[in-house]
């Protein structure tokens, strides 16, 4: 399992595979997940990176961040894209013209994986093409000015579900994307979160083993969306998980197993109340309504996925 | 800095007519390019007496703007660091602090 000392050797030695210089804000948790998962791998990579903040900011022609081979592709298609670069790959290793091992991944946002490319991974997923699919989940659509996504949370203020005083942000509930992937019975299956790159390390390690389509649901912090302060990305994630917002789980062979259990499992009003997006819930009736909603389902999901694994993992 | 033999900037070009075909970007440009540096309003200032090399603070930034080397800190790239504070915040034993910029990048 690689440590940190290991990534940074890994580092050192091949040069920066996502460097610095790009334009994504302040403070921003994807370059944190993007550099953690290229480290971790040791192969050679190829990477589709479908439009969203990671491929506007780091791409301003002339300049690239990306030291690996990188094609931009639509919202709605990097599975598909890493599809095809992936049948490419085998279709020149059967004629004998390429011998090296090479790994792909895709990079998308919580849009272009929970809503727009939906179709295109489903697909991808179900034809049993072998790439890792890293998702960049920051709960809206970041890079045109934080409008809803179905990631985006119950009662979050984003600029097309505003908070007002008739409905208290976001009325729908998110979409659970991981548990959608795992119904496709793919080879593994993560959620991560920027608060544990280490524990993302040791995913993506795991992940590239197997054979086939692979997903890393990873929580990646928004501080302009959020309106938390810029230094918060890890902060605010590390609320996530020890709330159960987001609990670090992964799926192996159908077999569930929760990689971080909270010693004290925390209300959800600790993660709420530090982002600028959930403030309008703390200032009236309904919003104190919504938040005990909030926190039942946040109790019912991390029960329903603790039985999962003890269902799972009980004949070993 | 990395630069790929016999690779020039596009703008470095004299004319379209050199341009890649596709477009391509010559790899790795952004460093010498964009020096993001100056987005500053805050510096780190890394205490290397203090410093344990645990190197949270290399894995957490995200402008690679913590110098390594043998897997221990060197120092910081004032080059690209946006000034964000995550290193600051994610360190175990208060080896960086972080104080108002003035004067802009250096």
């Amino acid at each position: 399992m690689p440590s940190v000392k290991v990534l940074a050797q890994r580092q050192e030695q091949r040069g920066s595979r996502f460097t610095g210089g790009h334009s994504l804000c302040s403070g921003c948790a994807e370059p944190m997940i993007v550099r953690t998962v290229l480290n971790t791998i040791e192969d050679p990579v190829v990477v589709a990176n479908a439009t969203g903040c990671l491929e506007v900011a780091s791409t301003r022609y002339p300049t690239s961040a990306w030291n690996v081979p990188w094609i931009h592709t639509a919202f709605e298609n990097a599975a598909a894209t890493i599809a095809g670069v992936e049948a490419a790959y085998k279709a020149l290793v059967r004629k004998g013209k390429i011998d090296r091992k090479i790994r792909f991944v895709a990079f998308a946002g919580d849009g272009g994986t929970y809503d727009i490319g939906l179709q295109a991974l489903s697909g991808a997923l179900e034809r049993g093409h072998d790439f890792l699919y890293i998702v960049l989940n920051n709960e809206a659509y970041m890079n045109t000015g934080v409008q809803r996504s179905s990631a985006t949370p119950r009662g979050a203020n984003a600029t097309t579900s505003p908070a007002g005083s008739v409905i208290p942000g976001k009325p729908e509930d998110r979409k659970d994307l991981t548990e959608i992937v795992v119904a496709h019975r793919v080879p593994y299956v993560a959620q991560a979160s920027v608060s544990n790159l280490i524990d993302l390390a040791n995913k993506v390690e795991k992940a590239i083993k197997y054979e086939g389509p692979k997903l890393i649901n990873v929580y990646s912090t928004c501080p302009l969306g959020w309106r938390t302060p810029w230094d918060s990305a890890v902060k605010i994630a590390k609320l996530a998980v020890d709330t159960c917002y987001w609990p670090l789980y992964e799926v192996e062979e159908g077999r569930y197993r929760v990689t971080y259990k909270p010693k004290e499992k925390l209300p959800i009003e600790e993660w709420l109340k530090p982002q600028g997006r959930f403030r309008h819930l703390f200032k009236s009736e309904k919003g104190k309504e919504l938040i005990a909603e909030l926190q039942e389902a946040v109790d019912r999901h991390w029960e329903e996925l603790l039985m999962k694994e003890r269902c799972t993992q009980g004949e070993g | 800095m990395r630069r790929r033999k016999g690779c020039t900037l596009a703008v470095e070009l004299r004319s379209w007519k050199e341009l890649p075909i596709g477009g391509v970007v010559p790899g790795g440009a952004t460093p010498e390019l964009n020096k993001t540096g100056s987005w500053r309003s805050q510096r780190p200032i890394w205490d290397s007496e203090k410093c344990i090399h645990c190197l949270m603070c290399w894995l957490h930034c995200p402008d690679d703007s913590i110098f390594i080397k043998d897997q221990k800190v060197t120092g910081i790239d004032y080059e690209h660091c946006k000034g964000c504070g995550v290193c600051a915040a994610v360190c175990p034993v208060d080896a960086i602090e972080m104080v108002p910029e003035r004067g802009g990048a250096r």
